[in-house]
């Protein structure tokens, strides 16, 4: 991508004050060039968003995990479609056209997809224009053939999940097409992250999808410590990396007993929910919070660990009992005979949507943003980034099993090498020294006074993206996230074809996407 | 696996003890309900979760609930996989404008006497997300509720205590 690089940053026009990578204005022929590189495989899209007259595109280099933002000011409301040579960007235009109103033009799926008729308003967060809260029929893509049947699932699903809408069109028990409809989360995050103080957008972001809120408030925290240019103490960044990896190990815990359990195969999930349990535990003793909710802030974190023995004697009793599960799991044959060959992703789809975490890894591709673009203190720390090539149910579990091995490795050399000090510094002092950036904001803006920061971090489903843009005064003016998601949905209706229906929990599990990160 | 299954029998259970519930709260929960449902339920309960737009933080520990620590099913709680089925509702999230529908259904879906449980600060009160033009409102915007148990998200133990709660108020009542 390098070259690729270079030839954007040629035809720039503009640079704007982003931080730590560069945020560009390009017109709609570098945009449209761009859109081939990433259709052709020289850079992955990481993220694609808008605010009123202008969108954004972020390509992330493989390679170096280097992240760089194009901006088209869409003043006429209309830009380039992304999606049409790369479909990856589809849902995500249709996002931007239910929020904000632009059109892309020559997108090849025009259904609404977030906007279901419920608002009472269209376009909320562009022009914000009355309409009809009735509802309206979803045209679902159409699977031909006279022995096909369909299934309809959802929104309201038989279990204790999220809820979304599986459509599946089934030849016997052959699912020939799966088509999703999700949105029904939409809480409107977007909207909630306009002009607002950085406590208040602190706690939305830390509630974007649960299970992942310690890597949400770390990519927050970080994006708008980028964008404020504050630096926050080592302490605070060790124990960071110990509650996101404390949150890996949970939630991977969980995920390999209930993709196990959609096997029939139960007893796997009383004794991983019994580790998970003892986990969440072990973590409210230590931060206060079974999940570490809003333990991660801007400038540092709300609770200092007093106490590591708790957390030492949990990787210990881990590393006792969870071996003979994966002896378990390696030795059943009959389940075994449910996981493998199941739901197998292509490397080349996992490449070409950029698949994060262990969905992306367990398809050959070798992305961790723990390792590149890397974030302290990680670079400090020895693991190893696990992958495997098969892409079936089977190989997502091994790469969580594995990976449950790594994030052991990480919180006792984390413990271990702790160093002392204060765990925040107060943020305000340090806005009022700051200097003010000479660039950055768009349109309405103040240009001399906006400064943005953008961040990735490694959740345990992947790759968490934020963007923020703030005020000299850290007031936050605008921001997005970007689950990693957003690109398993579409990659999971891939990895169904063909399978038969009764291996759909199985396969959805070993996905374990979010609906809430997705929906917004 | 039979290493396991053996040491499973010489092992203490990790489950631990019943949650002890003042009589006074359980009174009043009694009262409020007000349906002399004794008969019909006798001491079991069966339970339809709904997410109405969580963040999923709430699914995760209502999850744990079922995990051997908490055991809820050794109070006569069950979760079932369809409304038809079901006594409670045990609904999170704020309600956005795109789950009210399905909300709306699955409560009408579900047989009377019945009761609704709001849980965590979303359901009760939208939490942080009250300001959303994606937002409807708490849960008893919706649909009536019983019992509100709050907490971003609840622990199980704050779940377990109020479900079993409501088993003895609906004996008593």
């Amino acid at each position: 991508m390098s070259t690729l690089r270079t030839a954007l940053l040629n035809a720039a026009l503009t640079v704007e004050e982003q931080k730590p990578w560069p945020r560009i204005t390009v017109d709609a022929d570098t945009w449209r060039q761009a859109t081939l590189a990433v259709a052709a495989g020289n850079a992955t899209l990481s993220g694609l968003w808008a605010e009123p007259g202008a969108v954004h595109m972020a390509l992330l280099d493989d390679d170096d995990g280097s992240l760089m933002v194009l901006t088209l000011l869409a003043s006429d409301g209309r830009f380039p479609s992304v999606g049409l040579t790369h479909p990856p960007a589809q849902r995500l235009e249709r996002k931007i056209v239910d929020l904000y109103g632009l059109i892309p033009e020559g997108m090849p799926d025009d259904r609404r997809w977030l906007d279901h008729d419920r608002w009472g308003v269209r376009a909320p967060l562009g022009s914000s224009a009355p309409a009809s809260a009735d509802g309206a029929t979803y045209p679902f893509l159409k699977a031909e053939g006279p022995p096909l049947h369909q299934i309809a699932v959802g929104p309201v699903h038989a279990g204790i999940i999220e809820p979304g809408h599986f459509r599946f069109s089934a030849n016997g028990e052959i699912v020939v097409r799966l088509e999703e409809r999700l949105g029904y989360v939409h809480k409107g995050i977007e909207g909630l992250l306009i002009n607002t103080t950085l406590e208040a957008a602190a706690k939305v972001v830390a509630r974007v999808s649960g299970d992942s809120t310690v890597a949400y408030s770390l990519a927050f925290a970080r994006a708008a410590e980028a964008a404020l240019g504050v630096a926050v103490p080592q302490r605070a960044v060790w124990l960071r990396a110990l509650m996101a990896e404390l949150e890996r190990l949970a939630n991977h815990l969980g995920d390999i007993g209930a993709i196990c359990n959609d096997a029939a195969f139960a007893l796997m999930l009383a004794h991983c929910g019994m580790l998970r349990e003892e986990v969440l535990r072990a973590t409210k003793i230590a931060f206060g919070h079974r999940l570490m909710m809003d333990c991660i802030v801007p400038g540092g974190i709300a609770t200092d660990l007093h106490d590591a023995a708790p957390i030492l004697a949990l990787t210990m009793h881990i590393r006792q009992r969870f071996p003979r599960l994966v002896e378990l799991y390696d030795n059943t044959a009959s389940l075994q005979n449910r996981t493998v060959s199941t739901g197998r992703l292509l490397p080349e789809l996992a490449r070409r949507f950029g698949a994060g975490g262990p969905v992306g890894r367990a398809s050959g591709r070798a992305f961790d943003a723990r390792k590149a673009p890397g974030y302290p203190p990680y670079g400090d720390l020895d693991f190893k980034m696990i992958k495997r090539e098969d892409g079936d149910v089977d190989a997502r579990i091994w790469v969580r099993i594995d990976e449950v091995y790594e994030s052991l490795e990480l919180i006792e050399q984390i413990v271990d090498r702790l160093p002392a000090g204060p765990i925040a510094y107060p943020l305000a002092p340090a806005l009022r020294e700051r200097k003010v950036p000479q660039a950055g904001g768009l349109a309405n803006e103040p240009r001399d006074s906006a400064s943005e920061g953008l961040a990735m971090v490694e959740g345990f489903r992947g790759d968490i993206l934020v963007w923020l843009r703030t005020d000299e005064t850290g007031h936050v003016l605008r921001g997005t996230v970007r689950d990693p998601s957003v690109f398993h949905w579409p990659l999971l209706e891939a990895a169904i074809e063909g399978n038969i229906v009764a291996d759909f929990p199985l396969c959805n599990k070993s996905f374990n996407c979010s609906y809430s990160g997705h929906d917004l | 696996m039979r290493r396991m299954l053996l040491e499973g029998l010489f092992r203490r259970p990790v489950t631990e003890g019943a949650p002890t519930i003042a009589d006074a709260e359980i009174e009043a929960l009694a009262e409020r309900l007000g349906v002399a449902a004794k008969a019909r339920l006798g001491r079991s309960l069966s339970i339809r979760e709904v997410d109405a737009g969580s963040c999923n933080g709430c699914e995760l520990e209502i999850h744990a609930l079922n995990n051997s620590y908490y055991d809820v099913e050794r109070f006569g709680l069950r979760f079932v996989a369809s409304p038809r089925h079901a006594d409670v509702l045990m609904v999170t999230g704020p309600v956005t404008a795109n789950m009210r529908e399905g909300l709306e259904r699955t409560y009408a879906a579900t047989p009377a006497p019945k009761w609704v449980v709001a849980i965590g600060d979303c359901a009760a009160g939208c939490g942080v997300f009250g300001k959303s033009y994606a937002v409807v409102g708490a849960v008893s915007n919706v649909i009536p509720v019983d019992l509100v148990i709050p907490g971003c998200p609840p622990e199980p133990i704050d779940m377990l205590k109020g479900l079993v709660g409501l088993i003895e108020a609906s004996a008593r009542g």
